[in-house]
């Protein structure tokens, strides 16, 4: 149905798919005090990957995330929501309170809630990526 | 204490393995446990007996207030006693009666769990414990009918017992949380010390016939009788274990706990008395119907256990002897004969008693053993039946209320159970030998070891009942039942008295039906088309109801039309929320307009999409028009400083409109199937929503009863989580355990989607597949 191999589409997607990722990670990471976040980050990601699939298809897709499938990115993106809830739970404190680290060489706030922000993010692009792969491969099952 | 019932389920989960390294000793390994915990209880004895009942607590939820706390009293001591020690023999028992069968470590899984369920059971002092136990003694309980499951009848039978004691256990929930408002305590043994007295309060008559039919399914009284029969399906050793000795003894025990607190009032008595009298003449009357020697057993076990309610009813201190006394006695006897039963089923290979006969020379052991035990049932002297029985009578000729009918069945019973004593002790070992289907030879020595040592018991306990403490035991178990200080002092001969008369008339009257029972059955054989009318044809009767009701409901509301789905929750949702606002608010309609040129024309925009969405001929127009929609409101939330929101909105629209597109290309073309009646309803329905949501709008916006938690948000949003970006915080640190719950959500729609797209039915494939979820499959209840 998506006719992919339009050259306009290649090439800009060729170009645009890494300045989205990586204004995605940028929004994921600016996201505590700056519009972004977790969720729109993930969002973004998964437009990035939305475009690759568009202009080249399932199979190069598939190629390009490699070994990651995007239903492991849903587990792993649950996990990483777990494991923000260790820490403070080890200094005897209630559930899911937030703890802050400066790492102190680049003056970075390190935070659980940073964890669980990653852990946002990822589960919301395997959970985008997922469904419409699953959408795209349906299609191409039928004669 | 919770260590010990720790060690159940641990052993439990061991089975398999011990079944492993002892092979068929497993049986005997594990019957130590048991008889390690009677050991101990045995030792606890003369402490609770001289100073009182022990207390064990161990905090749970603390938050709660919840604790897993466990109280040992006379009454738990003389059951868990029962238990321990009848679950040694059952184990010992079910080593032989099982040899070589496959599943015997699953067998052992279960009998160990429901051992461990049980102990906790009467130990516990928390209601929240008492309850966890109960509903785990039903899951077992229902796991061990179920054992042999591929027999349809114990499928059958197991589905049925759950479903009564469950549902009574559903009851008891909402029995002992209203005890606990009304005594506000979760607690036994505060309730017991309570000041106030319960039987006055506003809650005692739905709290006690909540508590009493939790009580009544589990104790198989009159009208849930039904089940315990049908539980017979269970191996033999579950029969005599769970379904006469321990586990429809649970509901008992609940009525007895809570006898000092809420017995005695005219209710209490009345409910007790009559449904236990009658649970009594059902029971015995029934037994003589059956030549199945297990169905037998089982019918007079629903005779006992409604003298025992009956007895709890009468509520004097003369019943209260009694009852002490007759669970004793039952539960030695009865767990005898059912694993005689199985002695004589395993070695003959059935269950009629009218098929076996001329026993006694080939089973010499297993025939002395059944006279003993069957002497007990019938109330014979010397043994500890007829204590029971004779104080049993004793109690009915005292009752304050319904004397002459208590009296009347109390009677009739005992003539009833005479003949049916008769009939398993005489009728297998005695008369002409017939042809079995197996070779009977006498039973191993681990099968005659437990109902042996059992009956030995009734007999030794029946000549001298002080022996080992035995009346201590018993009047401390009393006291904890009558809730006064009192004294039970056993005595085989109590004089000619009214009770050995009437002892006396029975026996000659038992005697006369067992002679006659062949004719007695023919006759009874009349009364079958009434019998089919009975309580379980009404169990049967309301499940195919439920079957039939639920078949109705998923065709009507979940056919597989995405458009009936939508239409269905819309209306609920307009029916629910539009009450409550026409209701209780009312809606401030009248607002002032100060609007803005650009405004203006972002909500024309949204208007115009939303109009050309609905009357687009074109799948992509209508997509297109909905994504207009969407890009204005992105613009409305940019216009009202939200940028976080708005770029999210914009995200997403475009997500579903890439989404949209992919799933209609998988569409036929656009055809219009619905009549006009039917665009009609559904353009109410959309109407109704539309004013619906403006009018929540108004109704939010007039009302401002809280202060608005936004300040606290703004203020601390840096001190506290160290951010600027609020939506953020909140997403990821006020609120993180709801975007936690958020995830997950999300994880379980994509993993759903991802599934269904990837598990589409295959055209030329099994049929099953194809009909998925469809409620085409009409299978007729068979439980």
């Amino acid at each position: 149905m998506v006719k992919s191999g339009t050259i306009i589409l290649n090439t800009a997607a060729r170009f645009l798919m890494p300045l989205q990722l990586m204004f995605s990670v940028f929004l994921l990471l600016r996201g505590h005090d700056e519009p972004g976040g977790g969720f729109i980050a993930g969002l973004v990601a998964a437009g990035a990957f939305t475009l690759y699939l568009f202009a080249f298809g399932v199979s190069a897709t598939r190629e390009l995330l490699r070994m990651v499938d995007p239903r492991d990115l849903i587990g792993v993106g649950l996990l990483f929501g777990m494991v923000s809830v260790l820490p403070a739970w080890f200094m005897g404190q209630p559930f899911l309170t937030a703890q802050w680290w400066t790492i102190p060489v680049i003056d970075f706030k390190a935070s659980t809630p940073l964890i669980f922000d990653v852990g946002v993010f990822l589960a919301v692009l395997g959970s985008v990526m997922g469904m419409v792969m699953a959408l795209m491969e349906a299609d191409k099952d039928e004669p | 204490m919770q260590l010990a019932l720790l060690m159940g389920f641990v052993l439990a989960a061991a089975s398999p393995l011990l079944n492993r390294w002892f092979g068929q000793r497993a049986s005997l390994v594990m019957a130590i446990f048991p008889a390690f915990l009677a050991a101990w209880l045995i030792s606890l004895a003369p402490s609770v007996v001289n100073d009182g009942p022990m207390l064990l607590e161990w905090q749970w939820v603390p938050s709660l207030g919840i604790s897993l706390s466990f109280l040992l009293d006379g009454l738990s001591l003389l059951f868990g006693l029962l238990i321990t020690v009848i679950g040694t023999f059952v184990l010992v028992y079910a080593g032989g009666y099982l040899k070589g069968h496959a599943d015997i470590a699953r067998f052992h899984v279960a009998l160990v769990a429901f051992m461990a369920s049980m102990l906790g059971l009467v130990l516990a002092d928390s209601l929240f414990t008492l309850f966890v136990f109960w509903e785990l003694t039903s899951i077992t309980s229902y796991l061990l009918i179920g054992f042999n499951h591929t027999d349809i009848e114990a499928r059958k039978s197991a589905r049925q017992g759950l479903f009564v004691t469950v549902a009574g256990g559903l009851m008891l929930m909402a029995g002992l949380v209203l005890l606990g408002i009304a005594s506000g305590s979760w607690s036994l043994h505060e309730i017991s010390q309570m000041e106030g007295d319960l039987r006055q309060h506003a809650l005692y008559t739905p709290m006690l016939i909540c508590l009493l039919i939790g009580a009544f399914t589990k104790s198989a009284q009159f009208p849930f009788h039904f089940w315990l029969p049908n539980a017979m399906a269970a191996p033999t050793p579950v029969s005599a274990y769970l379904h006469s000795a321990t586990m429809v003894k649970a509901g008992i025990y609940l009525l007895a706990r809570l006898h000092p607190e809420l017995g005695g009032t005219a209710l209490w008595v009345g409910i007790l008395s009559l449904v236990g009298a009658t649970t009594m003449l059902t029971g015995a009357f029934l037994a003589i119907h059956h030549t199945n020697i297990k169905k037998l057993l089982a019918y007079s076990t629903i005779m006992a256990l409604g003298t025992l309610t009956m007895l709890l009813g009468i509520g004097t201190e003369y019943a209260m002897t009694a009852f002490v006394t007759f669970l004793l006695a039952h539960s030695m006897y009865k767990g005898a004969l059912f694993m005689v039963a199985g002695i004589l089923d395993h070695e003959t290979g059935t269950k009629d008693v009218t098929a076996m006969g001329g026993l006694r020379k080939l089973m010499p052991v297993t025939a002395a053993i059944t006279m003993v035990a069957a002497l007990s049932l019938a109330g014979v002297p010397p043994l500890l039946g007829f204590i029971g029985k004779e104080l049993m009578l004793e109690a009915a000729l005292g009752a304050g209320s319904f004397r002459p009918l208590i009296v009347l069945f109390a009677f009739a019973s005992a003539v009833l159970t005479i003949a049916v004593a008769a009939i398993i002790a005489l009728r297998p070992f005695y008369g002409q030998r017939q042809s079995t289907p197996q070779d009977p030879h006498e039973a191993p020595l681990s099968m005659l070891l437990g109902p042996g040592l059992l009956a030995l018991g009734s007999l030794l306990v029946g000549l001298a009942p002080g022996l080992l403490g035995g009346n201590a035991l018993l009047t401390s178990a009393a006291i904890a039942v009558s809730g006064q200080s009192m004294d039970v002092s056993l005595s085989l001969w109590h004089g000619i008295n009214l009770p050995l008369i009437i002892s006396i008339i029975s026996l000659g009257l038992g005697f006369l039906v067992f002679k006659r029972w062949g004719g007695v059955r023919s006759k009874l054989a009349y009364l079958n088309p009434i019998m089919r009318r009975g309580p379980e044809a009404g169990y049967e009767g309301f499940m195919n109801g439920v079957v039939l009701f639920s078949e109705w409901q998923t065709r009507l509301l979940q056919n597989g039309y995405m458009r009936n789905y939508i239409l269905v929750m819309l209306t609920v949702l307009i029916a629910l929320i539009g009450n409550s606002i026409l209701l209780r608010h009312s809606p401030q309609l009248a607002f002032e307009l100060d609007v803005h040129f650009h405004e203006v024309i972002v909500v024309g925009t949204m208007a115009m999409g939303a109009i050309f969405a609905t009357i687009s001929r074109s799948r992509l127009g209508a997509v297109v028009s909905v994504g207009i929609m969407g890009f204005s409101i992105a613009l409305v939330f940019i216009l009202f400083s939200a940028p976080d929101l708005g770029i999210t909105q914009l995200l997403v629209e475009t997500l579903t409109v890439i989404l949209l597109v992919l799933v209609l290309f998988r569409l036929p073309r656009f055809s219009n199937l619905s009549t006009t009646l039917e665009r009609i309803r559904d353009g109410v329905a959309a109407a109704s929503l539309g004013v619906l949501v403006f009018l929540l709008i108004m109704t939010a916006w007039s009302i401002d009863q809280f202060e608005s938690i936004s300040t606290y948000m703004v203020e601390n949003s840096v001190p506290l989580a160290h951010g600027l970006n609020i939506v953020n915080v909140i997403l990821v640190d006020y609120r993180a355990l709801d975007t936690l719950g958020e995830m997950f959500v999300l994880a379980l729609a994509a993993i759903g989607v991802i599934a269904m797209l990837r598990l589409r039915p295959v055209e030329d494939d099994d049929s099953s597949a194809v009909n998925g979820g469809k409620p085409n499959a009409k299978e007729p209840y068979d439980g």
